[in-house]
């Protein structure tokens, strides 16, 4: 139940970073499944080679950066679909991340890593973990909701809200989706720094299902919470993250056994998706439900732009 | 102000789907011109505005602002010379995001957008004096989402946005043409005083001919590409609409006696 809270608080960076492609950019990135697993390798390698762990821990999240950059790259410059892009840096990252690590797994037993002070006091397990690590959540919480509230911030959420608008105010809806994606896998490469020294190891597989896991969390939060403002929108994203991994406790509590995860994570996240759309929970305030994945604003059309989009502000005029 | 030199576009040149959307088109704005541009569809009137915002490259020519070649610039580029509002009124706003916040986005056009707030109480003096010159009680509803409004509100926002922060040029694409009648005059009215007020150079694309005879001090007619009528001033306020519409008749009388020669 304690290493539930722990790992979701922990989970909460990686799915904050889910948030910022997924929602505001409105571009499913793929990408985190490696950018995840190459923050544990960096962290990994740099703490079994002697670094600290908050050295180890920049490093993680500058490798994030890059990842995300090249995702970025291919996907703006080189005009490749979003989807494919992400999946793309993926797969290569596979073979970075082995290269990395020199196997296929690095152990941190023994290693100094984050927790390892908690582990030693016999701290890790009991209620102080929980505390420290919502602090931690709390704090890349903050920031994150400042950052959406800056100048650069609304550019951002404008790309993904508004993209022909936003550029007629001058901002470069390429350079946004880049910052945008290094950010968000800058995060989810801290968040997999953490899980290694975490659980004491890094291993190539790590960030398997983590895209899913993150949405996961994004979904199930704001399904419950919502997502009128930046602030509740992205709190919602903590505390799903929390929510997820207290369910996947329980699910295997229940006797389901840890190979089962992934499938209770698609199925999960089916759930939450196609749960809202029933009648049943259209009590909830509907207003600004996009349907997820689906983009509402159709891609500019250079010469006739007289598309129709679905519109809900028309009802609420009478 | 704004000056076109030969500008030329071709849509899919080399197919049996080509379309020359723009022929050698000469047009010269002065300082505080406003043309409205009128022509059948495909005439090229949405092409030529979206030469001049950088949205469509074209394939020769020259565009200068002010004295400036933006030839080679993109429509983020070209921002901060240019406000443009669009004709579906999504597209000139962001739905998701707030009144204020849309404003704040709208106030940093053309600048590097840093880390600083984007809604201070400074600012949100601004917007709510700002947005009483629109008169639909806006001033009062700053923290509302944009996506709750009328496409009416949505596009009284829009042209807010794409003038008060000082741009030169105004780009206006039949943005009343999704509205209904009484929203589409109001739209009108205040274009009128927005444009006055910040001495906006503008090219406005209608379809609606009351308003392109309405609004502005020149006229301009495309046809197939090509700049057909360009009045001005007296000859303009002199104009009816029974006038334009033996104007698009001759142009499609001169095409039937072309056609026939050919036989």
């Amino acid at each position: 139940m304690i290493t539930a809270i722990d790992l979701g608080l922990i989970y909460a960076i990686m799915a904050l970073g889910v948030y910022l492609t997924f929602r505001i950019l409105d571009f499913p990135d793929l990408t985190v499944d490696g950018s995840f697993t190459t923050g544990g390798a960096i962290a990994a390698i740099s703490i079994v080679n002697g670094l600290d762990p908050w050295t180890a821990t920049v490093l993680a999240c500058l490798g994030g950066l890059i990842a995300g950059t090249i995702t970025g790259l291919l996907h703006t410059k080189g005009n490749i679909d979003g989807l494919l892009a992400g999946i793309l840096t993926m797969i290569g990252l596979y073979s970075i991340n082995l290269r990395i690590m020199g196997s296929a797994n690095v152990s941190l037993l023994r290693a100094d890593t984050f927790f390892s002070g908690l582990r030693e006091q016999k701290l890790l397990g009991t209620w102080v973990g929980p505390a420290i690590l919502a602090v931690v959540a709390v704090v890349v919480l903050a920031l994150i909701i400042w950052f959406l509230h800056t100048d650069l911030g609304l550019a951002m959420r404008g790309t993904g809200d508004s993209p022909e608008m936003i550029r007629s105010f001058g901002v470069s809806t390429d350079a946004q989706k880049i910052l945008g994606l290094a950010l968000s896998n800058g995060l989810v490469a801290i968040a997999g720094s953490m899980i290694a020294q975490y659980q004491g190891f890094a291993d190539v597989g790590m960030g398997i299902g983590m895209i899913v896991a993150g949405l996961a969390s994004v979904i199930i939060g704001q399904a419950l919470i919502g997502r009128l403002t930046i602030l509740r929108a992205a709190s919602a994203v903590v505390l799903g993250s929390v929510l997820y991994r207290l369910v996947i406790q329980i699910a295997l509590s229940a006797g389901l056994n840890p190979n089962d995860m992934k499938l209770i994570s698609a199925v999960l996240v089916v759930l939450a998706l196609v749960l809202p759309q029933w009648k049943v929970f259209h009590k909830v305030p509907a207003a600004f439900r996009r349907r997820p994945g689906v983009t509402d604003t159709a891609p500019s059309e250079a010469a006739e732009p007289d598309f129709e989009q679905p519109d809900f502000a028309s009802k609420e005029e009478r | 102000m704004l000056r076109l030199e030969k500008i030329s576009k071709t849509f899919f040149p080399g197919t049996v789907n080509e379309r020359r959307a723009l022929v050698d088109v000469d047009l010269h704005l002065e300082p505080r011109d406003f043309a409205t541009v009128i022509g059948s569809n495909g005439a090229g009137k949405s092409t030529l505005l979206n030469v001049v915002s950088g949205s469509i490259r074209s394939d020769a020519g020259k565009v200068t602002i002010d004295g400036s070649d933006v030839t080679g610039l993109t429509d983020f580029q070209r921002a901060a010379y240019i406000g443009r509002v669009f004709q579906n009124p999504s597209a000139g706003t962001a739905p998701h995001m707030t009144i204020e916040e849309n404003l704040a986005m709208a106030l940093e056009r053309g600048k590097r957008r840093m880390l600083h707030l984007g809604v201070t109480k400074a600012k949100r003096e601004r917007f709510r004096a700002e947005l009483t010159v629109l008169e639909q009680g806006l001033e009062n509803r700053l923290h509302d989402w944009v996506g709750l409004l009328s496409g009416g509100q949505r596009q009284s926002l829009s042209l807010l946005m794409a003038t008060f922060s000082q741009p030169q040029i105004l780009l206006l694409d039949e943005h009343t043409a999704a509205l209904d009648p009484q929203r589409a005059a109001l739209v009108t009215r205040l274009t009128k005083e927005l444009v006055e007020e910040h001495h906006l150079t503008t090219l406005m694309v209608t379809h609606n001919m009351k308003q392109a005879l309405q609004l502005g001090n020149r006229l301009i007619m495309m046809h197939a590409g090509r700049i057909v009528l360009d009045v001005r001033d007296e000859q303009k306020a002199g104009m009816e609409t029974g006038d334009l519409m033996a104007e698009f008749q001759k142009i499609k009388d001169a095409e039937l006696s072309d056609a026939t020669l050919l036989q």
